[in-house]
């Protein structure tokens, strides 16, 4: 059993031009790599008619709307979160019970606001009273603004997870940009914090450094952009780590946190 | 057989890196199978004379026969020749130059000579895009990255010169490639370690339109998991034949050539 707990597929009202490609890329390293469940989020139209980032209210229900289609057409392989963006707090708020009620297990928070902000607190509050776990986008160590998006870090995170202590929080791709050393430093203490192991950053040392920080019991496996960087961590891992730990990140403690009856384990 | 030409040994200066010592590069390498790397000497890369490195280094592969030394050479030193002279006669398979680690312009008077004289020694030279994700480098860690346009530049200063250029993206190499004339473009191999897989499929996309021919074997170790690269090959559609040729068969005939 392996779930990827950061997964993205594109759909056609997205600026790719290869977006069917791309979908079915993924489904087939997917399958090499024995991926079991791609849990997926679609940012709005990423980019198309709204900012990846800051996707306007209808393009927030468009790619939710695509990503439960997704879940329809696959079954067998893939899980959503619902993607909102906090700003408009009443749409965010309608949209995740919508979502859930037709299926979605998690929420997926990007970059429309910076995760400490307190326009997040009635979101978390929504995501616990259905026990939906939230994926936020984080960039490792944010020293200036980015443009097209209000990123937050991991500290950040960590204010609102602490908030929020009734609500586990992936903290998105440790391998996905930014110094992960600045993110471990504020996980540790935060139980509810769990670390994606995803994006395109394989460096030597950084999983040893999950570990420390985190433990196996708070690491969930993931891809987001690159499958061969994470089919590449999994392959280490299971050089570093007992098989029962293995077991933990591959899928046991994503099937712990995403509501039960989400995942083909339960 | 495995050839990964993009491999280090010593401490990083930015970060703490696990495996950097000979013996745990070596058990990294049968962890994936690799049979052979070509190393250079990872702090010497920081220092103000680089080729301080090499001694170590030329030791270091001297009893162990499965790496092979990269050494560093500088073109702004006066006993760049000599360095060169002697990687030659120590027939090493490549020389190595970090024009902007080093404070030279990438494609500047220095580089150029170099260029020539690597070209009459016909010794490959390589050099890296990068180390590290500009997104995550040490906040005093600000030399550039080599650009495309300088590695254009450079083949086209010598029509006897030879890249390896590592840890380039999809983007540098097709700027590169298709922005060289076929006989430029034909002396210069690219390592994978840095080019995405699927779903993206960078990889797959560049050996369909350049070819597997241009594309080596290279990991980045210790600084990245060598089991990356692997996985990327793994995830191709790739004919045994051409996975041979970029898993050694392009640096044999580099070599030979």
């Amino acid at each position: 059993m392996l779930i990827d707990v950061h997964a993205h597929f594109f759909p056609e009202q997205s600026l790719r031009a290869d977006w069917r490609d791309y979908n079915a890329s993924r489904l087939r390293a997917g399958e090499r790599i024995g991926i079991t469940i791609h849990v997926t989020s679609t940012l709005g139209t990423f980019g198309r008619r709204s900012p990846t980032y800051f996707p306007s209210p209808a393009d927030v229900v468009s790619g939710n709307d695509f990503s439960l289609a997704l879940q329809r057409d696959h079954p067998g392989r893939v899980r959503c979160y619902a993607c909102v963006n906090p700003n408009d707090t009443d749409h965010a708020i309608a949209e995740i019970a919508r979502c859930r009620s037709a299926g979605m297990i998690g929420l997926k928070l990007a970059a429309s606001r910076r995760a400490n902000d307190p326009l997040l607190d009635p979101v978390c509050r929504r995501a616990q009273e259905f026990g939906l776990p939230i994926l936020h986008h984080i960039w490792q160590a944010r020293r200036r603004d980015w443009p097209s998006q209000e990123a937050s870090d991991g500290a950040e995170l960590c204010q609102l997870a602490k908030r929020h202590q009734g609500v586990n929080f992936i903290l998105a791709h440790v391998g996905g940009g930014g110094d992960w050393r600045h993110t471990l430093a504020a996980v540790r203490p935060h139980r509810n914090v769990y670390l994606d192991l995803s994006g395109s950053g394989v460096d030597g040392g950084m999983l040893e450094a999950c570990l420390s920080a985190a433990g196996a019991d708070r690491l969930l496996w993931g891809t987001d952009m690159t499958m061969e960087t994470g089919w590449a961590k999994l392959r280490y891992l299971a050089r570093l780590l007992p098989p029962a730990d293995m077991e933990l990140v591959a899928w046991r403690n994503a099937a712990r946190i995403f509501p039960a009856g989400s995942l083909p384990s339960d | 057989m495995r050839i990964d030409v993009n491999a280090f040994l010593g401490a990083y200066p930015w970060s703490r890196v696990p495996g950097t010592m000979p013996s745990a590069l070596l058990a990294a390498m049968d962890r994936v199978a690799i049979d052979a790397a070509w190393v250079t000497h990872l702090p010497g890369l920081f220092w103000r004379d680089p080729t301080e490195g090499n001694p170590w280094l030329y030791e270091t592969c001297r009893t162990l026969p499965r790496l092979r030394p990269v050494p560093a050479v500088h073109p702004g030193l006066a006993h760049w020749q000599d360095v060169l002279n002697e990687a030659v006669e120590r027939g090493v398979p490549a020389l190595r130059c970090d024009p902007l680690s080093f404070g030279l312009h990438p494609a500047g008077p220095e580089l150029r000579v170099l260029a020539a004289a690597c070209g009459a020694a016909r010794l490959p030279l390589l050099m890296a895009v990068r180390l590290e994700d500009g997104r995550q480098r040490h906040p005093n860690d600000v030399a550039g990255e080599l650009p495309a346009a300088a590695v254009r530049a450079l083949i086209r200063s010598d029509a006897d010169l030879r890249l390896i250029v590592t840890h380039a993206d999809r983007a540098f190499i097709e700027e590169v490639h298709f922005g060289s004339t076929p006989a430029e473009a034909g002396r210069i191999w690219w390592d994978i370690s840095w080019i995405w897989g699927p779903p993206e499929e960078h990889l797959a996309m560049l050996l369909a339109t350049i070819g597997p021919e241009r594309f080596v074997f290279g990991t980045g170790q210790p600084l990245r998991l060598p089991e990356n690269a692997l996985a990327k090959l793994d995830l191709l559609e790739l004919p045994a034949e051409g996975r041979a040729r970029i898993e050694a068969g392009n640096l044999r005939d580099l070599i030979a050539g």
